[in-house]
Order: structure tokens, then C-alpha cells, then sequence
């Protein structure tokens, strides 16, 4: 379940964000885009999951021009999360996680085993199980992101996109949420997309980290190999040091306070 | 800032002479020169002019005045630019109350009337302002509008039952409904253009308080503003000035509206300058929109109201549009 | 609150609520009683028993013709478009994910208002009212298609489509008043009860326009309604579960145009039904959009069904339009519904 993208140029609001890129993404692979506010991540994210319709280039899903497949069958092959979603109001978390086997329903079939099965597996995956049947909106942050998480899940994709799944949730929650996320790829074999604004969790669980820059890549390989001092001055405009993470071994960025630089 | 304020009042003085030149018959401004200055009362235009064109165009700055600002008054309020008294019911509150009682007795006292308007327009608003408030007490911008477009259907779905049972009344109403500038009760007109007059300078003075309550709830609390206190007032303000519009000449909408937002542009956001602004300009659009509705389809009158609404709904519209833009 | 059955029967199956078929009953017996009322009640009462009999075994006698020509289209009638009417009142809350809309809010009301009203002052002395429902359907369709095209740029975001339709329902508000003011006075009063909403003359071949009306729609619906479970997330959500969502807005709003603009036309601009119902619906059925949907039908219906029952009664010899009394009668409900809705 491969995806790429050819030559992707995207707007938005009449401005360019995305220049010319092109960007093989590694399968079955925990990929994080980093980048600073306003770089284009997740306006890349967007349009790798055709929420977002590119000015020119390509993105190929599978071998398939993804503008060219019904978004029916694209739903089946990658689920996204995107920033902030809302629950309807006063939902179960049962009804919530349900809703992610829509692509799989038809107007006669609507609830099949297939289905009954997806959902159950993917409340136990995310250990919401117990929290089935109650409504969404009592939940806790950390709580619900696992619901919403779920959802994807029960869509039964090889490949999660996820829009800053953890901005807005506490340290600990954020953990949970990202453990998570490797449990499901390393047990499940999913590829995991997503962006993410703490860099030194982004170290922690990328397998492959994609640094963006203005709109065009400006390193992307394992943490330990891209991580460097000026890599994070000129993608993040700070002055940093880096260390080994002394339990995790990951690249550990210290941030040091600088003058932020108007020429970078 | 000061050539804008001298062209608009300029504007204004040209509009004022128009007004009183143009109707069924056109007098020149010579007649009209006689007319103010060296009445005759056996010349039959000097009558027209005194009695009828003048008041007219007295009532149709008054009242665009009072509309516009309470729009202004309403927008800052709220913290939300497609907010208008019309939009919040306060027409319908105040025609509902008035269809009322001269369905049950014949309203022969003017100041009854203005009453009236004012009871109907402030209990209609208070339902809307209650109905709209989430949880937290903080206003949706939707629920804002759909609450005062439902509460508005409410009372004309009641205006219309009292109008079918008592069908004597539908024939009288029907015009001032719509917004009408033809006053019945010409002789009073300037004492009646009385209350809202003062209501504007209470407002004028009452601006650098709005200004800061505009800069947000807690900010103002944090300033030491009694924002209860405050917001009271306005609304107090606001239901006044459109209780007095409406009494005076029916339903009239999207004057307070669009006129607070071509006010901003071109005097900018303090309400010191921007309320005047809005006074001066209402006047100057509703005295416009008058004079189109008393000309275009002579011998007959457009009422007044079909008029705004014909020329502010695009502007409503377009207003949305761009807004929605800037939101998401 | 997991009492959920699931139903499977070769490639068929669904998920419902376990009270439902419960639910659904207790709503059509509400409804026959309601039905049975009206019949029997009027000018001309007649004992149930008797109502009864004369249904199923019409003879040529006055009550007869009363039950069978008069009165018994009139109650379709009013079953109908109120059924249609919260229907498409459900549809359009759920789509613009905000409890306060209704038809109203998209134009269609005031949009068949012009067409109708055009028709009634300018041509029907000279060809008659039978095609005034065509002229506001025409209305209709010109307002909601003038809202959709001003808010197509932005994929009919729900915020853009009130606004619009705010904005248009008062543009033909105007050009309503106008009409109402120039028109000749003859004219007037029947224009100011079709404004209200009437079954007033219903006629069998109104009920069967409106039946074959609603059932061209179906099609539509059968497409489109279980896209509505997906359309009540977030836009990106809803792509990424595989929904067009321009396209489906699209054909759920046809739906609704359709249902509630044929309604309008054959009975006037009756306010708050397309509001009010679907309240009702989701109140009674929480989750669940066929419980929903069906509540909602039965309610509309019986609104009507009792406004216009309450309207013929009430103030004899008057027969008043039912339009007002769904206003008096929803409004109290509106205004408790609006002040307990605090999110």
C-alpha cells in the first residue's frame, strides 16, 4: 500500500504552500512530518488524502492516481484523522466507532458480521472497549483522541493519516495516544502518517521523520540519521543541542533561547 | 476624517432639498425657497411643501437615524456584524403589538402607539437575547440569527391569524406594515421624533463605554466596566430607537444593517465618531431609498420597507459571503 | 443503553434500537386516533362507530359524501404535507448540523410565497387557481437554486447556506409585500390565507399531485439518506470515509426542496411544521435515522391533522387556516424547546 506523490504543487487561500514535491512514503512505517507553523504539513497531509485538491502534480495510491479512484475506494485503503474533529452531539462511542465501516456499507447491507467484527476488534485494539456505550462528549481528552482513533481503525486501512493527533492533550495522554499508534503498527502492520509538533516525541516514535520547509522537503531518513543541530535551526529557526535520549536512544532536542531570525 | 463628515453632511443637505422637491409633483428649488421662507397659505404648493414634503422628510432621517443606530449599537453588542434590530424580531415584536391592539381598539393616540411598539419590540428582543445564549452564556453568531428569524416568524405567524379574523384591520395595516413613510400623524411628527432624538445623543455619549465593551467581556471586566450594567443600557438603547422607528413608520429592514458597516469604512471602528457616522448616514439612506420609492412607479409609492430590503438583502448576502470567507 | 437488535436475512441487514417497532406502533396509533377524530368531528359530527363503518362500506348517504369527498382528502392532505414538510425538516437540521433550521431557512417558503402570490394577483382571473402549485413550485425551486448557487463556492458549508438563505428568504419577503400591496383587493385576503397555510378545499386530485410528488422523490432518498449518518461529521471526515460531500448535500437538499416545496404548494406556507416535527422525532428516537424519520413523519402529521381539526372547530361557523393554529400550538413548544437547547 504504497504512496507517493509526483511534482505536488498545493494552494491555499490563493497562496502556495506545497512547491514541486515529491515524497515516497515508506510502508509500514511510522512516518512524522515535522516542520514549523505554517511549512505546509499538514496541508501535505491534506492533500495526500485527497481532502485537498492539488494545483498540479500527481499522488499515487497503490499505483493509482488517487484523484482518479472514487473517494469510496480510497476510503478503503487510507483512513484519515484530521485536526480537532467533533462529535455529533450526545453519540456513543459505539455509534462513533461504527461510523468508520461506511465504506463498506451499502443500502442493503448496513450492519453486516463483517462489520459487527471490525468495530468489536477495533474497540478492543484501542482499549475503549469498556467505554462503549458511553456518550462521546463525557470522555477525556486522551480518551476520546482513542475513540476517534478507533473509528479509523474500523475502517480497516492499511495506511492512518493523522493530523496533529495530540496537540491540545496532556503529556501523558499524548504517550498513550502514540503507543498506541506503534502497538497498531508493529502488531498490525498499518502504516502510520502523521504530523506532529513535539519534536522529541516525533524522534521517539518516527521510524522515518519528513522535515518540511517552506513548502519543499528539506530532509527526510530516521531520526538518528537527520536529526541535527542545523537541521533544527534552519527548519524550526532554533538554536538547540542534541543529546541521546538516555533511555529511548532517540535524537533528544534541547532548545536553547536565541534570537529568532528573520532571514531564515 | 473631517472632508468625509463635511461631504456626507453636504450630501445630506442635497438629499434633504431633493426629497422635499420630488414627489407626485416636482417643485423647483425656487418654489421650494418661497415656500420654507415666505409661506402663502393660499399657495397650494406651499401647503404640500410644509405639511406634507417636510414632515416626510424629517420623518425619513429621523427614523433612518434611529434604525442605523441601533444597528451600530446591536453590532457592537454582539461582537457580530450581521447583526440588525430587524434580524433580532424586534420589527415583528413591535408590529405584532400594534396590530394587536388596534385590532381591539381603534388607536387614535399616537403616543400609544409609540408605546406600544416599545413594549412589543422589548419583549420580542428579550426572548430572542434568552433564546439564543448558549450554555456558557456566550452568543453563536447562527443560533443568534435563526433564533430571531424563528421568534420573528413567531410573531408574524400571530400577526397574521389577528389579521385574518379581523379583516378590516388587514386592509389598514397591510401598507405600514411593509414600512411606510406616510405618517398619519403628520401634525406630530416633530415632537414624536423627540424621544429618539435624544436616545441618539444618550448613545453618542454612551460610545466610549460600547468601545469598550467591544473589546471583549473579560477584557471589559478586567478594565473595571460593569458589563451587566452596560449591556443592559444598550439593549435599553436599542429597543427604544427601534421601538421608535417602528411605531413611526412600520417595518423597515436592513438600514441598521448595512449603514453601521459603510460607517466603519469610512470612519472607522471607534463608535465616538463611528455612531454619529451612522446617524448622519442612515439619514442619508433611508432619505434615498424615500425618494426612489415615491418616484419610481408614479403616481403609486413602493413602501419604503420593500425598498431596503430589495437593495440591503444583496448587501446581506454578499456580507455573509465574505465573512464566511474570513471565518473558514 | 445498548439495547440494539441487529436484523440479517441474506445479503439484508440493519441495526436498529430495541424499543422501535414498539416506538413505530405506539406513533401509528397516535396517528389513527388523531385521523379518526378529525374525520368524525365538524359540522356535521358523526360517532366514531359510525365513521368507521362508512369508510370501509361507503354508501350514498350525505355523511357519506361528507366523510369521503370532503373531509377525508382534506385530513390526507394535511397528513401528508406535514409529513413532508418534518421530514424535509429532519433532513435539513441534520445536513446544516443546526437544531433551528428548518425549509424556511433555504428559501423554499418564501420562494414558492412569490410564485404562488404571482400567480394569484396576475393570472388567476384569467386561468384559474388549478396551477398555482405549479407556480410555486416554481418559486420555490428559483429561491433554493439562487441560494445554492451563491453558496456553491464553498462546498454549501452549512454556516454559508443560512446566511444565503436568510438573505434570499428576504429578498422574496420584499417582493412578497410588494405583491400583497398591489395587488387588487379582491385578491388580497385569499393571498394573506394561502401566506398562512390552509387545507381549506382540499380536493382527492391535490392529495394524489402531492402523493405522486412525494414518490418521485424517493428514488432520491432511498439514494441519499444513509449518507446523512456520515454528513454529520466534519467535511474532511465525511471525504475520508469515502462521502462526495458537494454531491450528497446536493441530493439530500433536492429531497428536501421537493418534499417540502410540494407541500407548500398544496397548502399554503405553513410555518413551523418543518421545524417543530423533527424535534420530536429526535426527542422520542435518539439514535437512529429511520426511528428518526419515522417518528418525524407521524408527527408532522398529527400537527396538522389537529391544527386543522382545532381551525375547523374551534370558532364555528369560521373555518379558519390551519397554518395558524400549528403557529399557536408550536409556538409555546418552540419557545420551551429554544429556551432548554443550551449547547
Amino acid at each position: 500500500m504504497s504512496l507517493s506523490t509526483h511534482k505536488l504543487n498545493v494552494s491555499y487561500s490563493q497562496q502556495q504552500v506545497i512547491h514541486s514535491l515529491d515524497l515516497t512514503l515508506p510502508v509500514a512505517k511510522v512516518c512524522v512530518l515535522i516542520g514549523s507553523n505554517g511549512c505546509g504539513k499538514s496541508t501535505l497531509l491534506r492533500a495526500m488524502a485527497r481532502l485537498q485538491k492539488p494545483q498540479s502534480g500527481t499522488i499515487i495510491l497503490d499505483g493509482m492516481d488517487i484523484h482518479a479512484s472514487s473517494t469510496a475506494q480510497v476510503s478503503r485503503k487510507l483512513a484519515i484523522l484530521p485536526q480537532m474533529p467533533v462529535p455529533p452531539e450526545g453519540i456513543s462511542v459505539r455509534q462513533l466507532v461504527s461510523l468508520g465501516r461506511f465504506p463498506y456499507q451499502t443500502w442493503l447491507r448496513q450492519w453486516s458480521a463483517e462489520d459487527e467484527k471490525q468495530v468489536d476488534e477495533a474497540l478492543r485494539l484501542t482499549s475503549t472497549d469498556t467505554l462503549q456505550h458511553r456518550p462521546v462528549d463525557s470522555l477525556s481528552g486522551g480518551q476520546r483522541q482513542r475513540v476517534w482513533i478507533a473509528m479509523t481503525l474500523a475502517q480497516a486501512t492499511d495506511t492512518l493519516m493523522l493530523d496533529e493527533p495530540t496537540t491540545y492533550l496532556d503529556l501523558a495522554h499524548q504517550v498513550e495516544v502514540l503507543e498506541l499508534l506503534r502497538s497498531l503498527n508493529q502488531t498490525q502492520g498499518k502504516t502510520i502518517i502523521m504530523v506532529l509538533h513535539d519534536l522529541n516525541l516525533a524522534c521517539r516514535y518516527a521510524d522515518h521523520l519528513v522535515a518540511i520547509r517552506d513548502g519543499r522537503i528539506f530532509a527526510q531518513g530516521a531520526p538518528k540519521e537527520i536529526m541535527t543541530e542545523p537541521l533544527v535551526n534552519k527548519v524550526f529557526n532554533l538554536q538547540c543541542r542534541i543529546i541521546e535520549d538516555p533511555f529511548f536512544h532517540s535524537p533528544l532536542c534541547i532548545p536553547f533561547p536565541g534570537a529568532l531570525h528573520a532571514d531564515a | 476624517m473631517k472632508a468625509r463628515f463635511l461631504s456626507c453632511c453636504s450630501l445630506l443637505m442635497l438629499m434633504m432639498l431633493l426629497s422635499v422637491m420630488s414627489g407626485s409633483r416636482f417643485y423647483p428649488l425656487a418654489q421650494v425657497a418661497e415656500a420654507l421662507f415666505h409661506t402663502d397659505p393660499a399657495r397650494v404648493a406651499d401647503t404640500i411643501i410644509r405639511t406634507s414634503r417636510l414632515p416626510r422628510t424629517c420623518l425619513a432621517m429621523g427614523v433612518g437615524a434611529f434604525l442605523a443606530v441601533a444597528g451600530g449599537l446591536m453590532q457592537a453588542l454582539t461582537r457580530n456584524p450581521v447583526a440588525s434590530p430587524g434580524l433580532f424580531g424586534v420589527n415583528a415584536g413591535a408590529a405584532l403589538a400594534i396590530v394587536m391592539a388596534s385590532s381591539i381598539f381603534t388607536l387614535s393616540i399616537p403616543w400609544l402607539t409609540l408605546l406600544l411598539a416599545f413594549f412589543g419590540a422589548s419583549t420580542v428582543s428579550m426572548l430572542v437575547w434568552f433564546a439564543s445564549r448558549a450554555g456558557n452564556g456566550r452568543h453563536n453568531p447562527l443560533r443568534l440569527v435563526l433564533a430571531g428569524v424563528a421568534i420573528t416568524a413567531l410573531c408574524n405567524a400571530f400577526t397574521q391569524a389577528i389579521l385574518i379574523i379581523d379583516q378590516e384591520t388587514l386592509d389598514t395595516m397591510l401598507f405600514w406594515l411593509a414600512g411606510s413613510l406616510t405618517g398619519n400623524d403628520l401634525p406630530h411628527i416633530y415632537a414624536m421624533l423627540l424621544p429618539g432624538t435624544l436616545l441618539i445623543v444618550a448613545a453618542c455619549l454612551f460610545a466610549s463605554q460600547m468601545n469598550v465593551l467591544s473589546a471583549g467581556d473579560e477584557i471589559a471586566t478586567g478594565l473595571g466596566q460593569n458589563i451587566v450594567r452596560v449591556r443592559l443600557i444598550a439593549s435599553l438603547l436599542v429597543v427604544g430607537l427601534a421601538g421608535n422607528a417602528v411605531a413611526l413608520a412600520g417595518s423597515i429592514g436592513f438600514v441598521g444593517l448595512m449603514v453601521p458597516h459603510i460607517a466603519r469604512q469610512l470612519f472607522g471602528s471607534d463608535l465616538r465618531l463611528m455612531l454619529p457616522a451612522c446617524a448622519l448616514l442612515g439619514a442619508l439612506l433611508l432619505l434615498a431609498a424615500d425618494i426612489v420609492a415615491r418616484v419610481i412607479i408614479l403616481p403609486q409609492e413602493v413602501p419604503v420597507g420593500v425598498m431596503t430590503a430589495l437593495m440591503g438583502a444583496p448587501f446581506f448576502i454578499v456580507l455573509a459571503q465574505r465573512r464566511v470567507n474570513n471565518v473558514r | 443503553m445498548s439495547d440494539n437488535r441487529v436484523f440479517r436475512c441474506g445479503p439484508f441487514s440493519r441495526q436498529y434500537a430495541g424499543r422501535l417497532p414498539l416506538v413505530m406502533l405506539l406513533c401509528l396509533l397516535i396517528l389513527l386516533v388523531i385521523m379518526l377524530a378529525a374525520l368524525s368531528a365538524g359540522d356535521v359530527s358523526m360517532p366514531v362507530p359510525q365513521t368507521v363503518r362508512l369508510l370501509v362500506q361507503p354508501d350514498a348517504s350525505a355523511q357519506s359524501f361528507i366523510l369521503h369527498e370532503l373531509r377525508l382528502p382534506r385530513v390526507a392532505l394535511a397528513l401528508l404535507s406535514g409529513a413532508g414538510l418534518g421530514l424535509a425538516g429532519l433532513v435539513m437540521q441534520l445536513l446544516v448540523r443546526n437544531p433551528l433550521a428548518s425549509p424556511d431557512t433555504l428559501g423554499v417558503t418564501s420562494g414558492a410565497s412569490v410564485g404562488a402570490l404571482l400567480w394569484l394577483s396576475f393570472f388567476s382571473v384569467s386561468f384559474g387557481t388549478t396551477l398555482m402549485p405549479v407556480a410555486a413550485m416554481t418559486g420555490a425551486t428559483c429561491a433554493v437554486g439562487l441560494v445554492f448557487l451563491l453558496s456553491w463556492r464553498c462546498g454549501l458549508t452549512p454556516l454559508r447556506l443560512i446566511l444565503t438563505g436568510v438573505g434570499v428568504s428576504a429578498i422574496a419577503g420584499a417582493v412578497v409585500t410588494l405583491i400583497l400591496v398591489f395587488s387588487p383587493l379582491t385578491t388580497t385576503f385569499s393571498a394573506w390565507v394561502w401566506l398562512s397555510g390552509s387545507v381549506y378545499a382540499a380536493t382527492w386530485e391535490k392529495v394524489w399531485r402531492l402523493l405522486v410528488i412525494d414518490l418521485a422523490a424517493l428514488p432520491l432518498w432511498l439514494f441519499s439518506l444513509r449518507y446523512l449518518n456520515a454528513l454529520m461529521l466534519d467535511d474532511a471526515l465525511a471525504t475520508g470515509l469515502g462521502v462526495r460531500v458537494p454531491l450528497m448535500r446536493v441530493l439530500l437538499l433536492l429531497g428536501c426542496v421537493i418534499l417540502s416545496g410540494g407541500a407548500i404548494a398544496m397548502v399554503g406556507a405553513m410555518a413551523f411544521v418543518g421545524l417543530i416535527a423533527p424535534h420530536l422525532g429526535r426527542l422520542v428516537v435518539r439514535h437512529g435515522l429511520f426511528g428518526q424519520a419515522f417518528v418525524t413523519a407521524c408527527g408532522g402529521g398529527v400537527m396538522v391533522v389537529t391544527a386543522d381539526l382545532l381551525a375547523r372547530t374551534l370558532f364555528r361557523p369560521a373555518d379558519l387556516p390551519a397554518g395558524i393554529f400549528v403557529a399557536l400550538v408550536g409556538a409555546p413548544f418552540f419557545l420551551a424547546l429554544l429556551l432548554r437547547q443550551r449547547t
